[in-house]
Order: C-alpha cells, then sequence, then structure tokens
C-alpha cells in the first residue's frame, strides 16, 4: 500500500489487517509513535490524519492511502524544534517520556484551530492522552506556552 | 486480530450487496460496514468480533450535513462527530447534540467516529467485552456475567435476565430527545425508522441490538426543524470530568411560556439498555410552574421504574438529581 508520511509517499508491503501504528513502527521503524493500550485509551499512539489527531491503534492503514499521515518525526527537527517541543522542554512537562510524542501531536491540534486557548480548553484536548508519571500541570503550562510563543512568531 | 478480506467500496450499492451476503447485521455478522472503526477495530482486537470480511464505507458520498427545505437537517452517517459537533446550525439549533458529542470520548475519537457509528456504538460491560466471560450479548446463552458480577456502571432500565448492559452513547441520547429519524438503505430499497424503534430491548435475544438487516447500510440521520422558542441541553454526570462513559445523563429540550412548561421532550443516558425517553416525567412536566417542587417531582417520577442492580443503587438518585439540574439548566433556574 503507498501512505503519505511526513509528506513523504512510501510504498509499504502491509496486510490489510495491519493497524496505522503497526505500519508506523513495525514497517517504517518511526519508531517515535508509541503503542501503550493499543485500545484506544491512552493517546501514546496519536498521529495527525490530515491534520486532525487520531489515535493510530484503532487505525487500519489501509484506509489511509488517502490520506496525509504526520508522526512525531514530522513535527519538529533536532536542530529547529517545534515550539511545543521547546516549551515542554523548558517546563519540564515529562518524566519518562513514554506519552510525550501523542501529547505533542494533541496539542499541535488543539493549537491549530485554537490559537489562544484557555487553561481548560487544553486539559480537555490532552485528556484523551494520559501520563502515568502526572505531570499534567507541566503539560497545560508548557501548552499555553507554546500557544504564546506560536503567536508571537507565525 | 483474526485476518479479514479488506474491501474499499465505491458505491452505496456495492457495499449492500456485499452486506446483504452474511447472514446476520447483529452480533457476530461476517461482514462488516468500517467507517470510523474506533468501536469495531477494538472489538476485533478483543476478538469480540470476527468478521470475516471488513467494507470500508468511508469512499462514499455520506459525508454533508444538509439543510432541508422543511427546516430539518440531514446528516450524512459518514459525517464526523467533532465536525458535528462543531456545525454553526448544530451549535445554535440544536445545542442538546453539539453538547452531546462533546462531553463524549476524546478530541481524536470524535475526529474519526462518526454519526452511523456512534448510533451503533456496542456496550462497554467489561464482561461483552472479555471473551473469558460468560455474556449473552457476545455468546448468546451463555448466560451473564454481569448480573452478579461488578455491575456499578450498568443498567437499571429496560434490563432483563439475560442483559444488563448499557447503551453508551451519549449522541444516542440526544438523538432520542431530538425525535431523529433513521435513514437505512438495504437490498430491498430506503427506509426510514424512527428513533425510538431503532434501538432493541434485550429480552431474551440481547445480541440483536438494532433492527438492521443483513445489507442494511445507515446513510442518514435527520432532525426535524428546531422548536421556536425552545431550549436544550445535555448534562453527563461520570466519574471523571472528561473522556469517560456516563453514569448517568440527561437530553432536554424545554419550551416555556408564562413561567409554564409548554412542550417537553427528555430522554436519558447510562441508565438504560437504550437511549430512554422519559414520557412520564414529560407529560407531568407539560403544563406545570417552572419551579423546584415541579422540576424534582418530574425526576423521580422518571425513574419510578428503574431496578437497581446489586451495586448501582447509586443511579437511581444520581439520575434524579442529573435530570433535575438539566431541567434547572435548561429553564435558566440554574446558570452553568
Amino acid at each position: 500500500m503507498r501512505l503519505t508520511i511526513n509528506g513523504v509517499p512510501r510504498d509499504v508491503p502491509a496486510g490489510d489487517h495491519e493497524t496505522l501504528l503497526a505500519v508506523i513502527r513495525e514497517r517504517l521503524q518511526l519508531t517515535g509513535t508509541k503503542e501503550g493500550c493499543a485500545r484506544g485509551e491512552c493517546g501514546a499512539c496519536t498521529v495527525l490524519i490530515d491534520g486532525r489527531a487520531a489515535y493510530s491503534c484503532l487505525t487500519l492503514a489501509a484506509g489511509c492511502a488517502d490520506s496525509a499521515v504526520t508522526t512525531i518525526e514530522g513535527l519538529g527537527r533536532a536542530d529547529a524544534l517545534h515550539p511545543l517541543q521547546q516549551a515542554f522542554i523548558e517546563q519540564d512537562a515529562l518524566q519518562c517520556g513514554f506519552c510525550t510524542p501523542g501529547q505533542l501531536l494533541a496539542a499541535a491540534a488543539l493549537i491549530a484551530r485554537t490559537p489562544r486557548p484557555s487553561e481548560d480548553d487544553v486539559r480537555v484536548a490532552l485528556s484523551g492522552n494520559l501520563c502515568r508519571c502526572g505531570t499534567y500541570p507541566k503539560l497545560v503550562r508548557a501548552v499555553m506556552q507554546a500557544a504564546e510563543m506560536m503567536r508571537a512568531e507565525p | 486480530m483474526e485476518r479479514f478480506q479488506y474491501t474499499r467500496a465505491r458505491t452505496i450499492p456495492e457495499a449492500i450487496g456485499i452486506g446483504a451476503q452474511a447472514t446476520t447485521a447483529q452480533q457476530g455478522a461476517p461482514v462488516r460496514f468500517l467507517a470510523g472503526g474506533t468501536t469495531l477495530v477494538d472489538l476485533m482486537k478483543l476478538n469480540v468480533e470476527h468478521p470475516t470480511r471488513l467494507v470500508d464505507i468511508n469512499h462514499l458520498a455520506l459525508n454533508a450535513i444538509e439543510h432541508m427545505p422543511d427546516g430539518g437537517l440531514r446528516i450524512g452517517a459518514l459525517v464526523r462527530n467533532a465536525a458535528l459537533a462543531h456545525d454553526a446550525t448544530v451549535m445554535k439549533d440544536y445545542r442538546v447534540l453539539s453538547e452531546a458529542l462533546l462531553s463524549g470520548a476524546s478530541a481524536q475519537l470524535r475526529n474519526v467516529a462518526t454519526t452511523g457509528g456512534n448510533l451503533l456504538q456496542r456496550t462497554r460491560c467489561m464482561y461483552f467485552r472479555n471473551t473469558a466471560m460468560a455474556c449473552n450479548k457476545r455468546e448468546p446463552g451463555s448466560g451473564c456475567s454481569a448480573i452478579a458480577g461488578d455491575n456499578r456502571s450498568l443498567a437499571i432500565l429496560g434490563t432483563s435476565p439475560q442483559c444488563i448492559a448499557t447503551n453508551p452513547s451519549d449522541m444516542n441520547v440526544a438523538l432520542a430527545a431530538l425525535d431523529a429519524t433513521v435513514q437505512v438503505q438495504g437490498s430491498k430499497g430506503e427506509r426510514t425508522i424512527p428513533f425510538r424503534d431503532f434501538h432493541l430491548l434485550p429480552g431474551d435475544t440481547p445480541h440483536r441490538e438494532t433492527v438492521l438487516e443483513p445489507g442494511d447500510l445507515v446513510t442518514h440521520v435527520t432532525l426535524a426543524a428546531p422548536r421556536a422558542g425552545a431550549t436544550s441541553r445535555y448534562l453527563k454526570l461520570r466519574d471523571r470530568a472528561s473522556y469517560e462513559f456516563a453514569l448517568a445523563s440527561a437530553a432536554v429540550i424545554v419550551e416555556v411560556s408564562g413561567g409554564r412548561f409548554g412542550n417537553v421532550s427528555i430522554a436519558m443516558g447510562g441508565i438504560g439498555t437504550k437511549p430512554w425517553r422519559m414520557t412520564a416525567a414529560e407529560q407531568a412536566l407539560a403544563g406545570a410552574p417552572v419551579d423546584e417542587a415541579t422540576i424534582v417531582r418530574a425526576a423521580k417520577l422518571a425513574l419510578a421504574d428503574a431496578k437497581p442492580q446489586s451495586e448501582n443503587g447509586f443511579k437511581v438518585e444520581l439520575a434524579q438529581r442529573c435530570l433535575a439540574h438539566a431541567l434547572r439548566l435548561a429553564t435558566g433556574m440554574a446558570a452553568s
């Protein structure tokens, strides 16, 4: 099947039964996307499909042939971090880091839709992403900071 | 997940033709239509559902929200929950539906889940979802582990000795209050099903959840024109403030004139085996003064037939309070 991941069309030898998560991680070796619960409850597998946050664990890759998929590898670069990534570092908004790729992409989808979110907007938008380290207050602060940074430098 | 044949349907007749080859459209159906997949793929991973054929309907032209000549709204089965909740007309004229949709699931799920799929959302009863447990809904005749088990979140209305599973959908509660209709295309043509007739009580056949037959494809949900002057609200009570299923929820549409209730529509969720319309409470409110005593009396009447399970007796009072507060919000007696 042909998938467009982070702007690059890729031909992938995958079966119809494979989830988008399995194809991203195991066929394409893009291991930034994490498998947590694998049943749409924890958010670690969050990617953007045509700009909208979705759980890749509940999405069949075969259904994504006409879509543009963004994974955490497509959000920023090591030498040019996305404002969200910069804010997560500055606010220390992670401990073990396992949920972080999903949190970042869920937050990116929020800011794209709501450039000036309230703290409650952030809490609700990230409620589909669990953090077992419990760093929720710092997540909210980081997303608020990133939104401000992104408004300042369009 | 077991292997299956994947087909991308190009036309509605093609999808219906493949679906009609199955022996059932209910639990265990060998052919399933794939829309958002948020319930279906999950249940396939759990081996609760094991279709041998998936028909991907995501590319059918069923993703529009159309204004009808009579002032109503026709919602395509593939309109995503997030798109429906944020639609300007839905937010203005059908607030109860927008609020219900936004109270459900997470942003990731609402972006993907569809109107038709939400209509068919399966119960979250943990015994249904666990193939090691007895469940008449999953395996007819195997028994019900929930009745003597952990049933705190399960139903107190519409239960049977075979099943006490709750319908989990928030959207369905709003659609029940709105008297929506469901448009279906099947191998025998098109038909329109009133919302109250769409879902079935468990009775002795809890594996049959809707009136759908093999090949039937939900194409649209239609709402009548909004009632002039009516106010509608959805209130959901749950264990945490977001991303959790309802313990009790209430969708209310009220008309008030001269300090008295006019027509009132009430449906409740989290407590019934199907979306539950509260007709006795509606009748008690019509014409009655808008005051605390009237509201509390109607809320008690609504739950008069409730039959709690071993661990969810609290739901009776919770649901009464939920309905009473939804009515206070809709009448302006309380501020949100």
